[in-house]
């Protein structure tokens, strides 16, 4: 499996990555030796191999329904661009 | 018995009839303080980005740790759509870019949900029972709010219910009217409000429908369909489907085809409309979340949840109209809320149900509808509708007087027992009083008598008379007697 150009510029902007033109080439070559490596580790066998998910002898960590945070709006905006009552103001989405 | 008439759930066209296919997803937000992630609270209508953490915004270094109950809620609801529970599930991110989602991925469950196949059964008001299969019940992370209206040229983002736990319902494709999509739709909300998992507010936003709609001939393949979003009332999922029926019968039947799309309902045009952006395809690229393990459980937790459940709303009817001798419809208006039945079993209880279900679905239901109250704050309590059916019972009130008393309880209070007696509003029952009346009402109308003689339907009439001139006290029962005799004489 290899990926094209086109196919790079469509991730790129997906995640909203700006690319430009001439760092295509680059970024498909680097793609396709990861996915080359992926490739090769597709030819172990392995049935009956439940997916590793986690390298300890862990089960998922849960907690109670007890409100523990919140109530710091001003932290929560303070590093954004713009903002006004605490909002975060982005430029205008409308679908 | 006959089975009452079905209605055709065929659409006309103007080349014949169409069969509608109906698909829905519902997101239902799950009912607990905390969010599905993270600490924060779930509270509606806080100020601008209170109910937010770090984790909620995103912030770097952040990790998700599951809250318990979003989990046990989700596990109570499949058991209540009858489905199967998985004991591993797994969370996913699902990517996307919008400014609403400031991870940049929802965390979601797309190959192994927590909730698998189930079934849920769906009375139709004309008798008809339809089973809708559930393909799946995931839990996955809300997203925030934007505002649109505020600014010109900028969108605000509160991210209040951005993490918020979602159950995401999918339903088969089984749905094949409107009618069934939102009856569909009432019932997994009744369901989940005697479970307690989803209060199922919908002008809060706590149940929405992704409803997906295609048109077929009859027996013909799946047709192509589209995905209408965000639809955020039951009535709105009525008109959304009516109207892309149209549409869609429309394009096909003049020689053009459907584009599968997604869509957006404008409740104020009462029409559906294509989303902007359709050019570029949805690619989530869904994966494992690293910072999540699998969720596990075993089966002696899903039995303990199982025998906490609560008698639910099928049970409840057949129980209603088995031990009650309701008819079906009477139960299935009182099981509708729970509340309802709570307060129907309460005056019931002891007493002739058939009379206590029509005072709770017609005297007292009807009233508070109109005062658009609900029954935890009803003014009569159930004790003093149960008083009102006891006089009734007991021959001391008439009916009739018993809506005057229920109205008397409704706006001032106390007991129905000392109103009748302080007020004077027993029943007369004194046959000598009664007769005294009736022989009045006679003396008074010669030429009525003759008619009477000859027409029985007139005793009404002067049923009627006595009834008046008693103030509603007399008892119905001997009035009627008594005339009959003396008319007939």
């Amino acid at each position: 499996m290899s990926v094209d150009a086109h196919t790079v510029r469509q991730i790129a902007h997906l995640a909203r990555i700006a690319v430009a033109d001439d760092e295509v080439e680059r970024l498909q070559g680097e793609i396709n030796a990861v996915l080359a490596f992926v490739e090769q580790l597709q030819e172990v066998n392995v049935d009956g191999v439940e997916p590793m998910t986690s390298v300890t002898p862990m089960k998922l960590k849960q907690r109670g329904d007890v409100v523990t945070d919140g109530g710091i709006a001003d932290d929560i905006v303070k590093n954004a661009p713009a903002t006004e009552d605490n909002f975060f103001l982005v430029p205008k989405v409308v679908e | 018995m006959a089975a009452p008439d079905k209605p055709s759930k065929l659409v006309k066209g103007a080349s014949g009839d169409w069969e509608v296919v109906i698909g829905m997803e519902v997101h239902a937000q799950v009912a607990s303080h905390a969010k599905l992630f993270s600490g924060a609270s779930t509270e509606f209508g806080g100020a601008p980005n209170a109910h937010v953490s770090l984790v909620d915004a995103a912030m770097p270094g952040m990790l998700p740790v599951i809250n318990a109950e979003c989990v046990r809620q989700a596990v109570r609801t499949g058991l209540g759509l009858n489905a199967k529970i998985n004991f591993k599930s797994v969370f996913d991110r699902k990517n996307y870019f919008y400014p609403d989602l400031p991870q940049g991925y929802q965390i979601s469950q797309y190959k192994s949900p927590v909730v698998g196949e189930g079934e849920v059964a769906v009375d139709m008001p004309h008798g008809e029972t339809i089973k809708i299969g559930i393909e799946r019940l995931h839990l996955e992370q809300d997203a925030g709010k934007l505002l649109h209206d505020r600014h010109p040229s900028m969108s605000y983002v509160d991210l209040n219910r951005s993490g918020v736990a979602l159950m995401e319902i999918v339903s088969k494709p089984d749905l094949r009217s409107s009618d069934e999509a939102k009856a569909y739709m009432s019932k997994l909300r009744t369901i989940m409000r005697y479970l307690g998992t989803c209060d199922g507010d919908m002008e809060k936003g706590s149940l929405r429908a992704d409803v997906n709609v295609s048109v077929r001939r009859p027996g013909a393949p799946l047709g192509t369909r589209c995905e209408i979003k965000n639809v955020n009332s039951i009535r709105f999922v009525g008109q959304a489907v009516d109207y892309e029926v149209r549409r869609q019968i429309k394009i096909l039947e003049d020689g053009g085809k459907i584009e599968q799309e997604t869509r957006l309902f404008d409740s104020d045009k009462g029409e559906t409309r294509a989303m902007r952006n359709k050019e570029e395809a949805h690619d989530y690229r869904y994966f494992p979340d690293p910072d999540l393990l699998p969720l596990e459980f075993d089966a002696a937790y899903v039995e303990y949840l199982k025998s906490g459940l609560p008698e639910l709303p099928d049970e409840k009817k057949v129980r209603f109209t088995r031990d009650f001798g309701l008819s079906a419809y009477d139960a299935d208006v009182l099981v509708s809320e729970r509340a309802l039945a709570d307060y129907f079993e309460a005056v019931a209880k002891g007493r002739d149900a058939k009379a206590a279900a029509n005072w709770v679905i017609n005297e007292l239901t009807g009233r508070l509808n109109k005062e658009g109250k609900d029954f935890a704050a009803s003014p009569v309590s159930t004790a003093q509708l149960g008083a009102v059916l006891d006089l009734i019972g007991e021959g001391v009130i008439s009916g009739k007087i018993a809506k005057d008393v229920f109205e008397i309880v409704w706006n001032e209070g106390g007991d129905p027992r000392a109103i009748v007696e302080a007020r004077g509003l027993k029943q007369v029952t004194d046959v000598g009083a009664i007769e005294k009346m009736v022989d009045d009402i006679i003396a008074k109308n010669p030429d009525k008598v003759e008619q009477a003689k000859a027409n029985e339907k007139l005793l009404g009439w002067f049923v009627g008379q006595v009834m008046k001139a008693s103030g509603g006290k007399a008892n119905p029962q001997t009035v009627n007697e008594l005339l009959k005799k003396k008319l007939k004489a």
